[in-house]
C-alpha cells in the first residue's frame, strides 16, 4: 500500500459517497441557499473523478463553514476568514491533493479579504467558492461586505452608508484566473460552474449566490438570473480582461436594480499556476514533499554536513 | 575587571559596514583560538544612527558581553543627516565617539577616524582621556581608504590599526577576507588593512601594545553562530521543510536563514500577506504532513493568536518562534527585552494548551529548536520558541561537534494506510481522529490523500471523528484528554533536562532567571563565587510546562532568591509565583528594560544591593529593584 492511496484512485464514484453515513441534521435553515452549494459538490466532485479521501475542504466559519459537516471529505474548518492561508499550504505541501476552500461573503470579503486577494494574486491552483448572501446569517442579520448601501440592521440602523465591495472585479484584479458567479436558484448552471472551477489549473473563484430566507427577507431569491454567456443581450470574449471587466461592473450594479446576471466572467487558462511558477524558479521540489517524510528510502539532509562550513 | 580579555567596540551609522567588519573581526579571533561574544547595539534605521558592536574575546569561556569596553574604533556616522547639536538627535556624526565613552575602561585605547570626527567637538575629551589613561590615535581612515579608491573600506583601515595596536597577526584577518569578500573588492581591502597597519606600526611605539590580544586554544573546530542560525539549523534537523512568515524584526532573521536554506533541501519557504496568514499556512502544512514552522516578533506574534488556538483545538503540530523585542506597541523594534513572556504564554482564547521553550544559550538554541519539533509532533501541539534581539543576534562561537547529530524527520503519532485500517472507525468509514482514551493524550492522526483516514479538523469543540459537538461528556472528555498531553510533555521534558545551573550547591542564595539572560547570570555567579559570595543560578527553559518541582527545589536549596529579567513587570517572576505562589517572600527581583541587556556587573552589583545588603540601592546603573512581596 502506498502513502497517499487514494490520491489518483480510478474508480467509478457515487455521489452519496460525499453523504456522510450518519448525516447531523443540517443546521441550514429551510430554503437556504447553502444547500445548492452541497448538491453541486456532489454533482461536480465524481465528474471530475475526485474521491472524498483525495479532497480537501477547507472551511470559514459561519453557515457556509458547516459545509464540512454535509460533505463527507477530508476537511479542515478554520477560523473566520482564514480558509484561504490553510489551504493554499496544503495544496503547496501535497500539489495531489485536490484542494477547495468555502466560506461567507463577510469571511471571504470581510475579514479575510487581505487572504482573498493575495491567494488570487499568487494563482494557487484551488476553487474558492464564496457564499454570498450578502448578509451576516448566523449572527442574525446584520449587514455584510456585499450588503446593498442603505441596507439596515441591527449594526447599521440607519441603513449602511457603504457601497458593497464588488467581489468579481475585485477578484478580477487580484489576479484569479477564473472568476464565475452563480445562483443557488439555477443548479444546473452551479453543477458545470463548479466542475469548471475544479477543472481549472490556477484559483478559480465562485461567487455564489446564496439567498438567507431567514435573515434576508428582503432580498431577492436570485430570480430570474440571466446566463450572460448565453443570453443574447449580452456579448462579451470572457478571455479578454477589458470585456470581463465591463460585463463583471455591469453585473455588479445591475444585482441591486433586481437584475441577477450570472455566468464565467473571465478564464485564463494560459497563466501558470502558483506551484509551477514555484517550480520553475527552484523553490518546490517536482514531488509533493508530504510524500517525503514516508520515503524509507530518503536521506535526510543535516545542517552540519550542508551548511557550517561558512561559520568557520 | 581583568587585563585577559579584548572588547573591541566598533561603531558608526547604519550602513557604515559596522555588522559585517564585527562579524568578520569576531571570526578572525576565534580561528586564532579565542572565545568570542558579540553585542549589537543599532537603531531602526536603514542608514545612519548610532550604531556599535562589540567583540569581546578571551583565552576563557565567555558567556556574556562583559562590562563596558577597552577598545574603541569609533568610524563616525558617515550617514549622519543633521549634524548639529540642536537637531532633534544632538550631533549624530559624533556619536560613534562621544556615546558611552564613559564605559570605556580605565587605560582603554580610542581610534577614531579624524577624517571624519572631530574630538574637540565633545566636551572636555582631552582631559576625560588623560583623567583615564586612554590612548588616543586618531587616525584619518577615511582618507587613507580613499587614496586606495574606495572610501567605504575605512573600516578595513580600522580593522588594520586595531591589529597593530594590539599585536595581533593579520594572518587571520586577512584569511578572512579572503573567504569571506568577493574578488573585486578583495584586492584593494587587503591593501588598506596592510597600509594601515604598516602605518600606525611606523608612526607609534606599538611594541607594548596598550591593550593585548589575549592568546588562546581550541581543542576542536569552533564555528561562529548566532541564535538564530542554532534555531534553523535545529529546525532543519528535526525535517522541518515548510516555513511561512511576513518580515518583522529581529525574527526576520530566522525566516531569511531557512529561506536562503530550505530551497537546497527541497522545502518550501512562502513569505505571505501577514502573520495571520503565516501562522495559517503553517498548520495547513503541517495538516497535510509536512513539518512546519512560522514566527514573528511581538507585534507579529499577537496576529497569530488565532491560529496557535486553532492549532491547538485541532491538535495540528507546528512550531512557531518569537523573537521578542522592546514593547508594547512597536515599541523599540531592534533592543532586546523579554516583556513578551506572558503574551506568548497566554495569547488566544480558551484554556491554552502549548509549549513554550525560552533557551538561554546558541547551544541551547539549537538543542530547543530540536526539542521544540519534537514535542509539537509527537504531542500534536503547537510548541512556541522564545527567545529575543539578545540571542537572536549575538554571535559566539560553538564546538562543531554539538551539531554531529542525526536528523530526526518522523511525524510523531501519525498512521499509515495499514495501521489506519486497524483503529477505530465510524460506521461510513470515518476515522475516529479524536479518540477520547488514548496513552499519554495523543490520539493518532492520519494525512489527507490516504485511505481510510478522513476526518474533519475544526476550531469547534469535536467529537471523536471531528464532528462538531457539544455535549458535557464529550467537552470534558476531550478538554481532560488534551490537556492530559501538557503531563505527558511535562514528564518527557524532565528526562531532558533543559534548566542551567551555575555555583555551588549548597549555596546560601540563589539566582533565577530564563532565556537569553542565563549567561550573563553565570558570569555574575561565577565572580560573586570569586568574591565569597555563596550564590548559585538556575536559568530556566521550559516556561510552559513549567518545571514545578524543579524550580521548588532550587527555592527551597536557599534563603532568598534574586529573579533577574529584562521586563518592566517583573513577568518571570510573576510566572514563578502562580506555580509556587506560597515563596513570595522569599523572591525578589532586578530588572532591567532600558533596551540594552545586563552587564555581569550590574547583577552582581544588583545581587549585593538586593541580597546582601538589603537595602536594593545599585546606585549608577539602570537597574530596577522590587523587594520581596513580604518585606
Amino acid at each position: 500500500m502506498s502513502t497517499f492511496s487514494a490520491i489518483g484512485d480510478e474508480r467509478e464514484i457515487d455521489r452519496d459517497e460525499y453523504t456522510p453515513g450518519v448525516e447531523p441534521q443540517p443546521t441550514w435553515c429551510p430554503g437556504c441557499g447553502d444547500f445548492s452549494v452541497l448538491k453541486a459538490l456532489k454533482q461536480a466532485l465524481p465528474e471530475v473523478g475526485r474521491t472524498p479521501e483525495e479532497t480537501l475542504l477547507c472551511t470559514g466559519i459561519g453557515c457556509s463553514g458547516k459545509l464540512n459537516s454535509y460533505l463527507d471529505t477530508y476537511g479542515f474548518h478554520t477560523i473566520h476568514g482564514r480558509s484561504l492561508p490553510v489551504a493554499r499550504a496544503a495544496k503547496l505541501a501535497n500539489p495531489d491533493l485536490e484542494v477547495i476552500a468555502a466560506g461567507g461573503d463577510g469571511d471571504g470579503y470581510g475579514i479575510g479579504g487581505n487572504h482573498f486577494i493575495h491567494t488570487a494574486r499568487e494563482n494557487h491552483d484551488m476553487t474558492y467558492i464564496v457564499f454570498n448572501n450578502e448578509i451576516f446569517g448566523l449572527t442574525k442579520g446584520q449587514t455584510s461586505p456585499t450588503s446593498p448601501k442603505g441596507h439596515k440592521s441591527k449594526t447599521q440602523p440607519s441603513g449602511s452608508a457603504k457601497e458593497p465591495i464588488k467581489p468579481l472585479s475585485m477578484s478580477l484584479n487580484a489576479g484569479a484566473s477564473y472568476v464565475a458567479r452563480t445562483a443557488a436558484v439555477n443548479p444546473n448552471q452551479a453543477k458545470e460552474i463548479i466542475t469548471e472551477a475544479i477543472e481549472h489549473d490556477g484559483f478559480a473563484h465562485v461567487d455564489f449566490l446564496t439567498q438567507c430566507p431567514t435573515w434576508n427577507k428582503d432580498a431577492r431569491q436570485y430570480v430570474p438570473y440571466i446566463d450572460v454567456n448565453e443570453s443574447d443581450d449580452y456579448d462579451f470574449d470572457k478571455t479578454d480582461r477589458v470585456e470581463a471587466a465591463e460585463m463583471m461592473r455591469e453585473t455588479e450594479e445591475s444585482l441591486h436594480e433586481g437584475e441577477v446576471l450570472t455566468g464565467r466572467y473571465y478564464v485564463d487558462e494560459d497563466r501558470p499556476s502558483y506551484g509551477e511558477e514555484k517550480q520553475a524558479i527552484g523553490e518546490m521540489p517536482d514531488e509533493p514533499l508530504a510524500e517525503r517524510y514516508w520515503d524509507d528510502e530518503y536521506e535526510w539532509e543535516r545542517s552540519h554536513d550542508m551548511f557550517l562550513e561558512k561559520h568557520a | 575587571m581583568t587585563d585577559d580579555e579584548l572588547i573591541w567596540r566598533i561603531s558608526g551609522g547604519s550602513g557604515d559596514g559596522i555588522a559585517s567588519t564585527s562579524q568578520n573581526f569576531a571570526k578572525a579571533l576565534m580561528r586564532s583560538g579565542l572565545n568570542v561574544f558579540t553585542h549589537r547595539h543599532y537603531p531602526s534605521r536603514i542608514r545612519g544612527g548610532h550604531t556599535y558592536t562589540e567583540v569581546r574575546a578571551s583565552g576563557d569561556p565567555v558567556t556574556s558581553r562583559g562590562d563596558g569596553y577597552n577598545f574603541l574604533l569609533a568610524l563616525g556616522d558617515s550617514f549622519a543627516r543633521n549634524p548639529q547639536e540642536e537637531a532633534v538627535y544632538g550631533n549624530e556624526e559624533i556619536k560613534p565617539l562621544s556615546e558611552n565613552l564613559d564605559e570605556l575602561r580605565e587605560g582603554g585605547v580610542i581610534v577614531y577616524d579624524e577624517g571624519l570626527l572631530d574630538a574637540s567637538e565633545i566636551p572636555n575629551f582631552e582631559e576625560r582621556a588623560e583623567e583615564n589613561d586612554w590612548h588616543v590615535y586618531p587616525l584619518d581612515l577615511r582618507g587613507l581608504a580613499r587614496d586606495q579608491g574606495r572610501e567605504v573600506m575605512r573600516n578595513t583601515a580600522g580593522v588594520g590599526a586595531t591589529c597593530a595596536l594590539t599585536g595581533m597577526d593579520l594572518d587571520h584577518v586577512q584569511d578572512l577576507m579572503r573567504d569571506a569578500m568577493p574578488e573585486k573588492i578583495l584586492e584593494p581591502n587587503l591593501e588598506i588593512l596592510q597600509i594601515a597597519y604598516d602605518q600606525v606600526r611606523d608612526e607609534h611605539d606599538v611594541d607594548a601594545p596598550d591593550v593585548n590580544v589575549p592568546t588562546g586554544e581550541h581543542d576542536e573546530t569552533q564555528l561562529l553562530m548566532s541564535g538564530s542560525d542554532a534555531i534553523s539549523y535545529g529546525a532543519i534537523d528535526e525535517g522541518c521543510r515548510f516555513i511561512a512568515g511576513y518580515p518583522m524584526t529581529p525574527w526576520t532573521e530566522v525566516f531569511t536563514i531557512m529561506t536562503k536554506n530550505l530551497p537546497k533541501l527541497g522545502g518550501i519557504s512562502e513569505q505571505v500577506e501577514d502573520e495571520i496568514a503565516a501562522a495559517a499556512l503553517a498548520v495547513g502544512a503541517s495538516h497535510a504532513g509536512v513539518k512546519a514552522m512560522s514566527g514573528s516578533s511581538g507585534g507579529g506574534f499577537a496576529l497569530m493568536s488565532e491560529p496557535l488556538g486553532l492549532a491547538e483545538m485541532t491538535e495540528t503540530p507546528v512550531v512557531l518562534v518569537e523573537a521578542m523585542r522592546a514593547g508594547p506597541s512597536t515599541g523599540m523594534p531592534t533592543k532586546p527585552e523579554q516583556s513578551d513572556l506572558e503574551h506568548v504564554l497566554y495569547t488566544s482564547q480558551g484554556d491554552s494548551q502549548r509549549v513554550v521553550l525560552a533557551p538561554g544559550t546558541v547551544e541551547e538554541a539549537y538543542e530547543q529548536s530540536r526539542i521544540a519539533f519534537r514535542l509539537a509532533y509527537e504531542y500534536q501541539i503547537p510548541s512556541i520558541l522564545l527567545y529575543d534581539q539578545k540571542l537572536g543576534g549575538e554571535l559566539v562561537n560553538v564546538p562543531k561537534s554539538h551539531f554531529d547529530r542525526e536528523p530526526n524527520p518522523t511525524l510523531g503519532k501519525t498512521l499509515s494506510e495499514d495501521a489506519l485500517a486497524d483503529e477505530p472507525h465510524s460506521p461510513d468509514g470515518k476515522f475516529h481522529r479524536f479518540q477520547h482514551d488514548v496513552e499519554d493524550g495523543v490520539s493518532p492522526r492520519s494525512i489527507p490523500g490516504q485511505k481510510g483516514g478522513r476526518f474533519l479538523a475544526t476550531g469547534n469543540e469535536h467529537s471523536p471523528t471531528g464532528h462538531i459537538e457539544e455535549s458535557p461528556d464529550n467537552r470534558v472528555a476531550q478538554i481532560d484528554r488534551r490537556t492530559q498531553k501538557l503531563e505527558a510533555i511535562r514528564a518527557d521534558l524532565d528526562t531532558v533536562d533543559t534548566g542551567s545551573y551555575a555555583g555551588p550547591d549548597d549555596a546560601q542564595y540563589g539566582i533565577l532567571t530564563f532565556g537569553s539572560q542565563q549567561g550573563t547570570v553565570e558570569e555574575a555567579v561565577g565572580r560573586l563565587n570569586d568574591a565569597g559570595v555563596s550564590v548559585k543560578s538556575y536559568g530556566v527553559s521550559d516556561m510552559a510546562p513549567f518545571p514545578t518541582e524543579q524550580v521548588e527545589a532550587f527555592i527551597e536549596s536557599v534563603d532568598e532568591v534574586l529573579v533577574v529579567e529584562m521586563t518592566a513587570s517583573a513577568q518571570f517572576r510573576g510566572l514563578v509565583q502562580k506555580h509556587l505562589g506560597r515563596y513570595g517572600e522569599r523572591l525578589s527581583s532586578l530588572l532591567k528594560y532600558n533596551g540594552n541587556p545586563f552587564e555581569p556587573a550590574e547583577i552582581v552589583d544588583g545581587f549585593e544591593a538586593a541580597v546582601v545588603e538589603g537595602d536594593g540601592d545599585a546606585s549608577g546603573h539602570q537597574t530596577t529593584f522590587v523587594p520581596a512581596a513580604g518585606d
